[in-house]
């Protein structure tokens, strides 16, 4: 019954924007963490989504098959009073683009709210179906 | 005479079961808009209804040069009828073809169709129960 199949579809795209939503949080509240559990100042880290067929060849939901971190070099800050400064004077900032993650903030919530959109637009046709011969 | 019933609903019952899998494709578009490398399929409900209803399967062949040449075919199947890639009018810089304003008019539009049908089956019964009370 293909229509029941939309809701592990649609499911798997809420699953994976909610994790979207989850690392822009993950980079939003780190934007200006100096230091983290390696010492190191805090990357920002991004979800990488990857079609995966769900009931059928043709059919397709989404994964999240990595979160990669962003390679893109520090912001070097010169802040001699901050503690994790160096000798010089300057201090590395996390990579976190505050601007990108908000567009990728509002993109994540806009895609959820379509899968949604799709889940309960399924539920309505089932419920239909159901109708025949009544 | 039951035979008889049976093919009165043959057609409805088809277009429902191919309204259900069509369905199911545009939620996979939906689900996967921003899987990089993601390509929005489709199928031609009409040609896919018609070769559904005369039970055979139309098929993509490759072009060949010679009658010796293996005949290839492309893609997968729903019903018998080929799923092909939609043509992307804005190509993204990611390999992505979805675009979310044509996959979400098609599901609203498949969906009506679907109910459309369903309202069908229904009457189509009870025109079949009015006739066996009459």
């Amino acid at each position: 019954m293909s229509l029941f199949n939309i809701f592990n579809v649609a499911g798997s795209g809420m699953a994976a924007q909610s994790q979207r939503l989850n690392v822009v949080a993950s980079n939003l509240a780190n934007a200006d963490s100096t230091t983290g559990a390696d010492g190191k100042p805090y990357r920002a880290k991004q979800v990488v989504f990857s079609a995966t067929p769900m009931g059928g060849a043709d059919v397709q939901g989404v994964k999240v098959v990595r979160v990669a971190e962003d390679t893109s070099p520090m912001k070097i800050v010169y802040d001699p009073k901050h503690p994790m400064a160096d000798a010089k004077g300057y201090v590395s900032m996390p990579n976190v683009n505050v601007v990108d993650e908000m567009v990728n903030m509002i993109s994540a919530s806009r895609a959820y709210q379509n899968n949604v959109d799709v889940l309960n637009t399924s539920k309505t046709l089932l419920l239909k179906t159901l109708t025949i011969g009544q | 005479m039951i035979s008889k019933l049976d093919e009165s609903l043959r057609f409805n019952q088809t277009a429902l079961s191919l309204r259900g899998a069509r369905q199911e494709l545009l939620a996979s578009n939906i689900a996967n808009a921003d899987t990089p490398g993601y390509k929005a399929r489709d199928i031609n409900f009409s040609s896919a209804l018609q070769s559904a209803l005369a039970g055979t399967s139309v098929k993509l062949p490759m072009a060949t040069s010679s009658v010796m040449h293996l005949e290839g075919n492309a893609g997968g199947q729903i019903m018998g009828a080929p799923v092909q890639y939609r043509r992307p009018d804005q190509p993204s810089a990611d390999g992505n073809t979805v675009n979310m304003d044509v996959e979400r008019a098609q599901f609203a539009d498949n969906a009506l169709r679907y109910e459309a049908s369903v309202k069908f089956t229904s009457d189509e019964l009870k025109d079949m129960l009015a006739a066996l009370q009459a």
